[in-house]
């Protein structure tokens, strides 16, 4: 494998992990822009604009971008968050011109008026989907509890308010302050010809005008805090827990990401055995999230409303003993052996590689071979994750119940 | 060296270098296959073992889930957490799947993990220990799944449309009941181990790299003296639900189609595999297009065509809001009716460019490959080489799809709706 970067005039940066063995490619657009970009008046207009990337371009209509997608056989799609807009394919060598052609020419959208109306319908349906499904839309709810008005808190989808009232010229506007070639990254991994791909990125991109989009990256304070919200069409109870944690720069991320898994994997951690094993919750863990410039330990319970308190006491009585007594060289011996081999699997894949490479990029122009990932992996220390445990408290978190049950503490 | 492919017009077939697939069958009836592909350091496993859910009688739905649930619960030397644990250190990424007709115990893993991996795995389908002690955590887990269900409406939908659409006890969902479970022992588990996980009709596959003559030698120490239960093959018919909407509380709309298919040994399957994959698959899809992108009706449409092994059936799903239900089941509909008039070459032509690089991207992960071997070898009794899938789909053209569809158009729907009420069904729809 190769990694290889080149850079246009206007500041669009190229970067490929180019591996000839594979037998097929994954290229993307990774735009730095998200929910944490937006202001009240827009929420949810990353997201919406995502959408309507799809919808055509001068050169194209949305029935041509989604058929000449088909026709090269492309695995492509697109997604939001809080601080990433992500548009990818992965597709057969044989047809990276003509990926790059289609990728590229959306990310200049015509945003027609009427696309944009009957899009707004389906974004509608997708806020309502959620709302009614769980968590009930709590996710957005935890994380203002949690982090207030820092923007990392904003919501992806916006609310049905947001979006009815938003307007294509306020799509537009926000378009041309966030779609500059400085604010994105084209990834590739895969079998990827890179002096093709530059050459084409250059032929299609290299005319588009770069300006300033800054992003605000203020600190963030964990408000601590519990809150029960009652959800009659709910048959489970979901508890949610939200809490500050290293974030995507951070080098003590691994161990972030180690000690959650100890805490919270979905099999063999503390509180699957505490609390899934014995039948008590459908389901409880925690994981680790990063972001630039902050990151988050979001843990996530679902279970018999009648046993949430129990629920709650036993993930409780796990977050104070860890605090109190770290882990356990077998458990640190045992989770690497377990993430490691993760590495290695989801390495096989260049679609997955190339979230990995166009992710560590996007977050610290750092490129990182899997075997740099499995080495940070084994360098982590017992000490490593009580420093982690000390800087960001698993005890210090807000808590957010929905369900049948109003649940008092 | 690079593999460079040029050859836009090439057809499938020559994509493909001759399989390297190899069979290897145990005198007590167990078949394992192997694909071994030395490029990667994984290797992955597949289990089917012939312990389905409709082996259960009625009263004790979900006695094959829990029993499943009871297996893992500590086999051979190893007690529950020592087996999780043990897995976890070597690597192995596990998953379980109860099917209508068998288990799937699977896992991927590090090349040098599979050994002793396999060890495990031998314990835990021949000596589980299936403690009492555990009983009533399996059970919660099983009833803490049932509950889930509840929560997911789309799930809980699909799974009563195959319910209502498949003669029992084939549309039977493998979580059970909470009637049902509740009562099971510990002597009706032993009861569903001791008459359905044996050799026989048992599969295992294995893809990625490793020593097949290795493997062959310690799959036969493993389980060459596995004995199979006496005849244990008889499933148990159950009521028939008539119910064709679920009352559910909420401003949006579940709507499930199903009409009836050709399972996939089939000689007609790869024609019916393509309809479906017209109306539903890729962005430019006749669903995705005029339900979702000409009229944005909803978020999430798709149809997709399932096959057990005596039959099988094509399945829609669109969730919507309530006020846009009754559009979005005509519109629906009608594209369901249209399919029998026929699809065109273009249509076709962008298929086969998703099949290809869906046959071609699915050479990259072990999982996928050896799972593939696991089903060929299911319901054909033979393992069908990636060569052979692709000669079969070069030979698929708008013609024989169309001949297909005159034969077999779209008919004898069943439709089930979930929301706040019931919608108006089209014209001689049961």
């Amino acid at each position: 494998m190769e990694f290889r970067r080149a850079e246009l005039a206007n500041g669009l940066e190229i970067i490929a992990e180019c591996n000839p063995a594979a037998h097929s490619q994954a290229l993307g657009f990774f735009v730095q822009t998200g929910a944490r970009d937006e202001a009240d008046d827009i929420a949810g207009v990353s997201h919406f604009l995502e959408h309507m990337l799809f919808k055509g371009t001068p050169r194209r209509s949305a029935d041509d971008v989604n058929r000449q997608f088909d026709e090269i056989g492309a695995h492509y799609n697109a997604f939001t968050s809080e601080e990433n807009t992500v548009y990818y394919a992965a597709v057969l060598p044989e047809h990276q011109t003509a990926c790059v052609d289609i990728l590229a020419d959306i990310m200049r959208p015509s945003l027609r008026t009427e696309d944009f109306d009957t899009e707004k319908q389906v974004i509608l349906e997708e806020i309502e989907m959620y709302l009614d499904q769980p968590p009930y839309g709590m996710d957005d709810y935890i994380k203002r509890l949690c982090f207030g008005e820092h923007p990392i808190a904003r919501s992806v989808l916006g609310t049905a308010d947001s979006i009815t009232a938003l307007s294509a010229q306020q799509m537009r506007g926000y378009f041309e302050q966030r779609y500059s070639p400085g604010n994105m990254l084209v990834a590739a991994a895969g079998n990827v010809d890179f002096d093709k791909l530059v050459a084409d990125i250059e032929e299609r991109c290299g005319g588009w005008e770069r300006f300033d989009a800054n992003r605000e990256l203020p600190g963030a304070k964990v408000q601590t805090a519990f809150e029960s919200v009652e959800q009659s069409a709910s048959n489970q109870q979901y508890i949610l827990q939200l809490g500050l944690a290293p974030a995507g720069q951070d080098a003590d991320r691994y161990a972030a990401k180690l000690l959650a898994s100890i805490v919270g994997d979905d099999s063999g951690s503390r509180l699957y055995w505490e609390l899934v094993d014995p039948g008590v919750a459908e389901t409880a863990s925690l994981g680790h999230y990063d972001y630039l410039g902050i990151g988050m330990f979001y843990g996530w319970i679902a279970c018999s409303p009648d046993d949430t308190e129990e629920c709650l006491t036993r993930a409780q009585k796990i977050y104070q003993q860890v605090q109190a007594g770290g882990v356990t060289a077998e458990e640190l011996a045992q989770v690497k052996n377990k993430v490691k081999s993760r590495v290695v699997l989801a390495s096989e894949k260049p679609r997955s590689r190339l979230f990995n490479v166009g992710g560590n990029w996007s977050t610290n122009r750092e490129y990182r071979t899997p075997k740099d990932d499995l080495r940070a992996i084994d360098d982590v220390t017992e000490s490593e994750i009580r420093a982690v445990l000390d800087k960001y408290p698993l005890t210090e978190q807000a808590v957010v119940s929905v369900g049948p049950r109003k649940i008092v503490v | 060296m690079a593999v460079r492919f040029n050859r836009l017009t090439a057809p499938l077939q020559a994509y493909f270098v001759p399989s390297p697939q190899r069979t290897h069958r145990l005198a007590n009836g167990l078949v394992l296959l192997g694909e071994v592909a030395p490029s990667f350091d994984s290797v992955a496993f597949s289990f089917l073992v012939p312990s389905g859910c409709v082996y259960e009688r009625d009263e004790e739905e979900g006695l094959a889930s829990l029993t499943c649930e009871m297996v893992l619960r500590g086999a051979g030397s190893r007690d529950n957490r020592a087996l999780v644990t043990d897995l976890e250190n070597l690597g192995v990424e596990r998953s379980e799947n109860v099917g209508v007709s068998q288990v799937y115990f699977g896992g991927s893993t590090l090349a040098d993990s599979l050994p002793p991996a396999l060890e495990i795995y031998a314990d835990l389908l021949r000596r589980p220990r299936l403690p009492a002690t555990e009983l009533e955590s399996g059970k919660a887990v099983c009833l803490q799944e049932i509950r889930g269900v509840e929560d997911d409406p789309d799930q809980k939908l699909m799974s009563a449309l195959r319910r209502r659409h498949y003669p029992s006890p084939w549309g039977r969902p493998s979580h059970g009941r909470e009637e049902s479970l509740t009562p099971l022992t510990i002597k009706d588990v032993e009861r569903y181990y001791n008459s359905h996980y044996g050799p026989k009709d048992t599969i295992l596959a294995v893809a990625g790299s490793f020593d097949w003559d290795r493997l062959v030698e310690q799959v036969e120490r493993l389980f060459g003296d596995w004995k199979s239960p006496a005849a244990n093959g008889q499933v148990h018919t159950g009521a028939q639900p008539a119910d064709r909407h679920l009352p559910y509380e909420s401003g949006q709309s579940h709507i499930g189609i199903a009409f009836p298919s050709v399972s996939y040994r089939d000689p007609d399957y790869f024609q019916a595999w393509s309809a479906v994959g017209v109306l539903s698959g890729g962005g430019s899809s006749r669903l995705f297009t005029e339900v979702r992108e000409k009229r944005g009706l909803c978020y999430t449409v798709y149809a997709s065509l399932q096959t057990q092994l005596d039959r099988a059936a094509v399945f829609c799903y669109a969730g919507t809001t309530a006020e846009r239900a009754q559009e979005t089941l005509d519109v629906t509909m009608a594209e369901l009716l249209k399919l029998a008039d026929g699809v065109t070459p273009e249509e076709l032509s962008r298929l086969k460019a998703r099949i290809k690089s869906s046959l071609i991207m699915q050479q990259e992960s072990t999982a996928a490959r050896s799972s593939a071997m696991a089903r060929d070898w299911f319901h054909l009794g033979r393992v069908r080489p990636v060569s052979e899938v692709s000669a079969i789909i070069d030979a698929v053209t708008a013609e024989t799809i169309n001949d297909f569809l005159r034969r077999n158009p779209p008919r004898d729907f069943t439709i089930m709706t979930m929301g706040s009420a019931p919608l108006e069904m089209p014209h001689g729809i049961s």
